[in-house]
């Protein structure tokens, strides 16, 4: 194998697992240490710059940060990732001194926002700071778009949306809420420089020629609409029986919905096996932790009606069947179908994209599937004025890809109003730190905690269930906050390796506690997996490969288990390992919150 | 300020026969200086306990003083110690092994340990050809009291002070050849390719197994000038032969041409290969072995590798007809076995 490059920004980034997972690259490790610190408002902040709500995504993010965590293989449970951001949130002190402050100096050039989403959101906070006149539509009264119509409040309190949206209005947005855009051709001819579309993916699949449905529809409903219709108050209450229909993490909204609106006998049924369900499992388990059954491998057949009243529903027992290429078929058991009781339906079985109002003689092109062709790297469409972000780009995904998304379009937007390649853009801001401060003492907690994952303790069902707006998790408190913040293993502090110094004494090879150094002879990458101490099989995981060394061995790191316990610089009588803080932070149209004076 | 080895092992870490990871025979976490020699010697120990399957509860550790002999704490955590006064860890062993021929005695000690102040307990264990490996971790220096040369210090070498050394060293390999240690080898605490093969052999060896280890001092011999430091050996090292070790009843894979490959069969039936063997020399041939130690000390090299090897030994229990049975399992029935024996006795003697 070559010598691993760490001059490109990208290796050690790829180290830092739970940052290169997160769509906004979110500095996981550098704030997670901060709230060790009893540093809230600093951690808070780091988030703030990256992924704009901290507190919205501490309570409700998909986190692909966690399955993504080292911790996670070579224990069972990864960092609470998720749940820490949001102790740095609730313990926060004045954040809004570090944020930028208007009025900005105009720089004459105006946008339009298509949508109140976190996309939309996302690419006003990183414009308006530069000087644009940012104008914001949404058919809906306050902003927030799919964060406050489809995320239940027991799940995030309007309080902490309302914080987090206002920090961006603040900056001196001009709003159009109760506006609905019917026509993109309108809001080009209103001479902005550019428009930018975060409308989502607003309409919730149906199953319009089901046996029943239309003599059944004033108790069947679609899921995101009812969650909407629920969240701003024009719905309060629901039958006793409900059949909510769908796997994913909006059916778990509606189910736990429904108990709270007076559905005592609440269930999920579903299609797929459980295993395969879309919804997260910490959602399944708060479903059915509310006594609500989810019932896997049923496929709905007909609506049953009797006098113009919905009492049911038919299902068809199905179990899955895998071809040789893994792909899966649900295939009839034969047994006869199953009813069950219902007085409402909620169907929770996908979105989709829905662009009625963008004219197709804008020079915007759209796709077979109906979508509009978006760059992947520029979110521009091809009309050169009209940007993409968020569900409204590439379907449906969740808050964390969409504010990834307004980042990206908001450099694309900037370069293109002032004239430049919008393929023209900057690295990501990148340091490499020292960490040693002595003989066994370093500047972050190199000891690696044995503690399990802590559990975020909820309210008590009683009263959850009956007030739809209290929050079910309380919160980590500030010492399980510590003590579960003490469980990251610090993989942004890198192990760096020096040939020059190395005297080949092999004792990082030996003191290593989980087997990741070998000094041995250089392979082709597949031979060289095999060959190493343990043999590395994580395919995703690279190799850390030195130049040859003076006895034409090469040294090899499997990046794979290091633990970034700091023992094979410590053991190091050269110094050739060290242990060095790599912060990553993706560039933004803005410097939104004065990073270098916080890191 | 941590200095904490973490509990977690790779997830994928294999096991031997005996169901145990190598973390099993791991000990407590080096306190020696970074990049110690000994460290590594120290881990090649727990890779040949590993590979061989030795159950750890089957093992003593003795040693003696100074930094070597701090090592037994830094491996085989699960094994029994006993960490002896200055030199004198081959009576403590001899004492340990008398009373319990069932366990594997590994003895560690140091060049000032070995070569000054124990001097007279290492030649007379090599006459009782008592069944243990006793290791030398070599580094030509007292480490511990800030690196004097030692008695293994090579005429010439310069201290990390500049000082030369006036005096010839001993060396201990030819000192055991000589003395008629059975089992004789030379290895480099940096080349473990070597040394955990070695180890294995010499643990399988049944007799006295001696290994001498050039083992850098990092603090006080890691110098220029200095004949012990990584640089100087890797430069001057020359070996006997590379060398596997093959396990009873195991396959023997690796071929190589005719001529150049010699097996040694140990005690127990297992062999040792050894190839590309150095020009007249002859593992079982005391006189060849002496021969090309100093042939190669007149090259300036360091001789590595197997040295010498006795085929059939008697060791200390068969030289003395003691029981096969360790002392702490002699049950009454056997000490004391009646009047009707002792009648038998004084018969046989009237």
């Amino acid at each position: 194998m070559k010598p691993t490059d760490i001059q490109n920004p990208e290796y050690f980034h790829k180290v830092v697992d739970c940052q290169y997972a997160c769509p906004a690259h979110t500095p996981v490790p550098e704030y997670i240490r901060l709230i060790a610190e009893g540093k809230y408002t600093e951690a808070y902040m780091i988030n703030w710059d990256s992924n704009v709500f901290p507190g919205v995504l501490g309570r409700t993010c998909d986190r692909p940060c966690e399955p993504a965590c080292r911790r996670g293989r070579v224990e069972e449970e990864p960092v609470a990732i998720c749940r820490l951001k949001r102790v740095a949130a609730d313990n926060k002190g004045d954040v809004k001194q570090h944020m930028p402050h208007g009025p900005f100096p105009a720089n004459g050039k105006k946008i339009a926002l298509i949508g109140a989403g976190p996309a939309s959101l996302t690419v006003a906070r990183d414009l308006a700071p530069l000087g644009y006149e940012i104008h914001l539509y949404d058919e809906q009264k306050l902003g927030g778009g799919f964060m406050r119509s489809q995320i239940p409040s027991f799940r995030l309190p309007e309080t902490v949306l309302n914080e987090e949206v206002d920090y961006i209005l603040d900056l001196g947005i001009h709003t159009h809420f109760n506006t609905y855009v019917s026509s993109l051709k309108e809001i080009l001819a209103r001479s902005y420089d550019a428009v930018f579309v975060g409308s989502g993916a607003p309409r919730g699949r149906d199953l319009p020629d089901m046996e029943g449905r239309k003599e059944g529809d004033a108790n069947i409903h679609i899921g995101i609409d009812w969650l909407s219709s629920v969240a701003f108050e024009h719905t309060n209450k629901i039958g006793k029986k409900v059949i909510v229909l769908g796997g994913g993490n909006t059916a778990m909204d509606c189910c736990r919905t429904s108990r709270r609106l007076g559905g005592e006998e609440v269930r999920v049924i579903v299609r797929s096996p459980f295993a395969e369900m879309k919804a997260s499992p910490w959602e399944k388990e708060d479903a059915m932790h509310e006594d609500i059954p989810i019932i896997d491998n049923h496929v709905p057949k007909s609506f049953v009606v009797t006098d113009g009243k919905l009492k049911g529903m038919m299902f068809e027992k199905v179990h899955a069947v895998y071809d040789d290429a893994g792909k899966r078929k649900l295939v009839p058991t034969g047994e006869p179908e199953v009813f069950y009781e219902a007085d409402d339906v909620l169907v929770a079985i996908g979105q989709e994209n829905s662009f009625p109002w963008i004219e197709r003689d804008l020079g915007l092109e759209f796709d077979k599937w109906n979508m509009p062709v978006v760059d992947p790297i520029t979110y521009c469409s091809t009309n050169k004025k009209v940007f993409f972000g968020g569900d409204a780009a590439f379907g449906p995904k969740n808050v964390i890809t969409a504010v990834a998304h307004g980042h990206q379009a908001a450099i694309s937007i900037h370069l293109a109003c002032e004239g430049q390649d919008m393929m023209n853009r900057l690295a990501p801001f990148v340091n490499l730190t020292n960490m040693k401060m002595g003989i066994h003492e370093w500047s972050y907690d190199s000891m690696v905690v044995n503690d399990e994952r802590y559990v975020v303790p909820q309210a008590d069902k009683k009263i959850t269930l009956t007030n739809r707006k209290q929050e079910v998790e309380l919160g980590f408190d500030r010492l399980d906050g510590f003590k579960e913040a003490q469980r990251c293993l610090n993989c942004d502090v890198q192990t760096v390796f020096t040939e020059s110094k190395c005297i080949e004494c092999d004792a990082c090879m030996d003191v290593c506690p989980t087997s990741c150094i070998t000094f041995t002879v250089n392979e082709e990458e597949h031979d060289l997996r095999q060959h190493l101490k343990v043999p590395a099989m994580n395919l995703t995981q690279d190799l850390y490969v030195s130049d040859i060394l003076p006895t034409k061995r090469v040294m090899v790191k499997d990046e794979d288990v290091c633990l970034h316990c700091g023992l094979c610089a410590e053991r190091c009588p050269t110094s050739a390992w060290d242990m060095k803080k790599y912060f990553y932070n993706v560039t933004k149209a803005v410097n939104a919150c004065q990073q270098e004076a916080i890191v | 300020m941590t200095y904490v080895r973490p509990k977690f092992r790779h997830p994928e870490l294999p096991k031997n026969k005996l169901g145990y990871t190598l973390s099993y025979y791991e000990g407590a976490l080096s306190t020696l200086c970074a990049g110690c020699g000994h460290d590594s010697i120290s881990a090649a120990i727990v890779q040949a306990c590993y590979d061989l399957d030795i159950e750890p509860h089957k093992v003593a550790k003795l040693s003696g003083i100074g930094c070597s002999s701090k090592t037994p704490a830094y491996f085989l955590s699960n094994s029994h110690g006993f960490n002896s006064v200055h030199g004198r860890m081959p009576s403590v062993a001899t004492g340990a092994n008398l009373a319990n021929r069932d366990l594997k005695y590994i003895g560690i000690s140091g060049d000032g340990d070995t070569a000054s102040i124990g001097m007279g307990q290492f030649v007379h264990v090599i006459r009782r050809n008592l069944n243990m490996l006793y290791v030398v971790m070599n580094n030509g220096c007292y480490g511990l009291t800030k690196g004097q040369d030692s008695a293994t210090a090579d005429a010439g070498s310069k201290n990390k002070t500049g000082q030369v050394n006036l005096f010839q060293s001993i060396d201990l390999a030819s000192l055991a050849i000589e003395l008629g240690a059975t089992f004789v080898a030379q290895s480099f605490s940096g080349d473990k390719q070597q040394l955990v093969p070695l180890m294995k052999a010499a643990m399988k060896h049944q007799g006295f197994a001696f290994i001498n280890v050039i083992s850098p001092c990092v603090t006080f011999n890691n110098n220029v000038g200095s004949t012990k430091s990584y640089d100087y050996v890797r430069e001057h090292v020359e070996a006997t032969g590379t060398l596997d070790f093959v396990p009873m009843m195991s396959e023997i894979t690796t071929e190589y041409a005719e001529g150049s490959t010699e097996h040694l069969v140990l005690h127990d039936g297992s062999i040792i290969e050894l190839h590309k063997l150095a020009d007249g020399w002859d593992p079982h041939n005391r006189i060849s072995a002496i021969n090309a130690v100093q042939h190669a000390k007149a090259k300036n090299e360091i001789l590595t590798g197997l040295l010498y090897m006795e085929k059939e030994t008697t060791d200390l229990h068969d030289m003395l007809g003691t029981t096969d049975i360790p002392l702490n399992s002699l049950t009454k029935e056997i000490l004391c076995p009646g009047s009707g024996k002792l009648k038998e006795l004084n018969d046989s003697l009237r």
